[in-house]
């Protein structure tokens, strides 16, 4: 019976990823041969002296003169065997490159999402609990204040303060300029981490803190809440067992939802920081019509933003109770 | 039955404070000038319709009144006058709410751990299988969530806490929403029995009907306020034994008894009349009923009106 009911879980799960990945593969697919972008001119490039009849010969032998249908066929062809062609601009396998980048990105999301999940689950929570006195008012105003801060901005005032005024970070990149990269200490990548991951924190800190602060007050005046004091329990106690217990798991699958936002945020904050990670490089290819890479980055950001949903809706299930039974009822229905 | 009351509540007023268009603010008075006592061994039903305070008197005793609440008046605890810190003491120990619903159980708690409290040792635990046990709760509800709980069964897990806590004063607060006569008299033959192991209930309903078949002393509300208070034998003979007007259309209101409503409706808190809060809807209505009306003793009973005899 659990076997079955893993099974069809992983299979729903698969069905919408596939289905997923095939509409975005499909959208982008059309708005690049909207785009007024000339694939032979990015790869000539610079290079005089290029015939017209060359032009000619590279659009033939990649297919460009082909109906769209069959190009869009070939491309997901190849997509499937793996191969998702060669960076423009990096002259290199896009899948190489995604790799490379998204291992310096996820240092830098990873610690910036667990930043802003603990720390503005923390303040989120002080709110609630003194709420509508003064030290709620005044964490709230700063929320409130942070959370119309645009990310890029709030980078450039990082690195004008603490890189430019103090001297405490690194102006940007992710490892020290001349060190072999070999050399290069643990410590010293942390160095360089810092202010992104800081930058890159700001973007949803203040809204966690703000989300769990409103749900936290909804639990503090619910009618379960009012029992367990009329049944005696301490303030403290009421906090420890109903509060956290109610208000953690929307958290958390808010901390999973946010993803799409995280790598929104890092192609700014790399940007601002010369962080050469995955966001980094989407902006790059971005900027110069790099439409291999582009369209690598977005079939896997795609893929990355559909994982922090998932894992949303599996951690739902497995913590609370009412969707966990609610499962088992329907394995047992079917 | 001449027994020490266990708890008194003597001249309650409970008013909120509340913000109405733009800046202005204004005291609502919810509960004005209420009187009860409730003894050892007995069930006092709290009898009104909507609106009239019942819910709010349970809160006031209990000490779970919100911020903007004011209170004034003196609710007594075996004699002793309770204060706010006092009531926080009392609560879950000596006093216990049966709330209304499922809805005032954690979702995400298993009934087992709200049921035992914060604390659970294995005294606790015994007791809580003892008592599941005697209200045919079977093995497997302790582990069972909120949501997974019948109507009857979460009634039952309700009624469990307040057993668990030993207290001597049982407040339930509607218990038996939804269920007709028969069901809601089945669902309160515990409280019936609490009250003759010698604690006092108090059950606040809009069911009169139910009130005067299980309750040996029926307050009836009227508007924030207690009207009459008589032994439920007077509501069981008929208008005749009643004093109050309004008491009285509550009995012929009843659909065996003519099912007869009166014209009017109960007035909003924030527009009472002066005087008697029943006047405007009473046919017996004279000058002297818009002064201040006390609560006075006629028949063996209490009531809120000049004109009763």
């Amino acid at each position: 019976m659990k076997k079955m009911h893993v099974l069809k879980f992983t299979g729903r799960y698969l069905v919408r990823v596939v289905t997923l990945l095939i509409a975005v593969s499909i959208i982008s697919f059309i708005l690049v041969s909207a785009s007024p972008v000339d694939p032979v001119q990015q790869y000539v490039g610079a290079v005089p002296n290029v015939s017209e009849e060359q032009r000619e010969n590279i659009a033939e032998y990649w297919g460009l003169n082909d109906p769209p249908l069959e190009r869009f066929l070939a491309w997901g062809n190849s997509i499937l065997h793996g191969d998702f062609g060669t960076s423009l601009i990096y002259r290199r396998p896009v899948l190489d490159i995604i790799k490379e980048k998204f291992a310096a990105s996820l240092a830098l999301m990873l610690t910036a999402w667990l930043f802003s999940g603990l720390i503005g689950f923390g303040i989120g929570c002080a709110m609630g609990i003194f709420n509508g006195k003064w030290l709620d008012k005044i964490l709230k105003k700063i929320c409130l204040v942070m959370c119309s801060i645009p990310t890029f901005w709030i980078g450039i005032v990082f690195l004008m303060f603490f890189s430019v005024k103090l001297g405490w970070f690194p102006m940007g990149m992710s490892v020290p300029k001349g060190v072999p990269a070999d050399e290069v200490t643990i410590l010293q990548r942390i160095h360089h981490l810092v202010l992104p991951a800081l930058t890159l924190s700001f973007l949803s800190f203040a809204n966690v803190a703000l989300h769990t602060r409103e749900k936290l007050v909804d639990v503090l005046e619910s009618d379960y809440v009012l029992f367990a004091k009329a049944r005696g329990e301490s303030r403290f106690s009421i906090l420890k067992r109903h509060g956290f217990r109610n208000i953690l798991l929307p958290a958390v699958t808010m901390q999973f939802g946010s993803f799409s936002e995280l790598f929104g945020g890092s192609v700014l904050a790399e940007s601002v920081f010369s962080y050469p990670g995955l966001g980094a490089a989407a902006a790059a290819a971005g900027m110069g019509s790099d439409i291999p890479l582009l369209l690598g980055i977005t079939l896997f950001s795609a893929l990355f933003v559909f994982a922090g949903n998932m894992l949303a809706n599996i951690i739902y299930g497995i913590v609370d109770p009412q969707i966990k039974e609610g499962y088992k009822n329907e394995s047992y229905g079917s | 039955m001449e027994k020490e009351p266990i708890l008194t509540v003597k001249d309650l007023s409970v008013s909120f404070h509340m913000y109405d268009t733009g800046l202005e603010q204004y005291d609502l008075k919810v509960i004005s000038n209420l009187n009860l006592d409730v003894c050892p061994g007995e069930i006092v039903a709290i009898a009104g319709s909507s609106g009239s305070g019942k819910s709010l008197l349970a809160h006031a005793v209990m000490g779970l009144l919100p911020g903007n609440a004011a209170m004034s008046g003196e609710i007594s605890y075996r004699g002793r006058v309770l204060s706010q810190k006092d009531k926080e003491k009392l609560r879950g120990k000596e006093m216990a709410l049966v709330p209304q619903s499922v809805a005032y159980l954690d979702p995400l708690m298993k009934v087992e751990a709200q049921v035992r409290g914060s604390k659970p040792d294995r005294e606790r635990i015994a007791a809580q299988r003892e008592i599941f046990k005697r209200f045919h709760l079977d093995e497997k509800t302790e582990k069972l969530y909120p949501f997974q709980l019948s109507g009857g069964m979460a009634r039952r897990v309700l009624v469990s806490t307040a057993v668990i806590s030993g207290a001597e004063l049982i407040i339930a607060d509607e218990p038996t929403p939804g269920l007709d006569l028969e069901m809601a008299l089945e669902a309160l033959k515990v409280f019936r029995e609490l009250a003759d192991e010698g604690k006092a209930v108090v059950l606040i309903t809009h069911d009169i009907d139910l009130a005067f078949h299980i309750a040996d002393r029926i307050a009836v509300f009227y508007a924030g306020t207690t009207v009459e208070i008589t032994e439920a034998e007077d509501f069981r003979k008929g208008p005749e034994a009643l004093r109050h007007p309004y008491s009285k259309a509550l009995w012929e209101a009843l659909p065996q008894n003519g099912f007869k409503p009166i014209a009017g409706f109960q007035p909003y808190a924030k527009y009472l009349p002066e005087g008697c809060l029943f006047s405007p809807r009473c046919p017996y209505k004279t000058k002297e009923c818009e002064q201040e009306i006390p609560m006075r003793e006629v028949r063996g009973g209490y009531v809120r009106c000049i004109h009763a005899d």
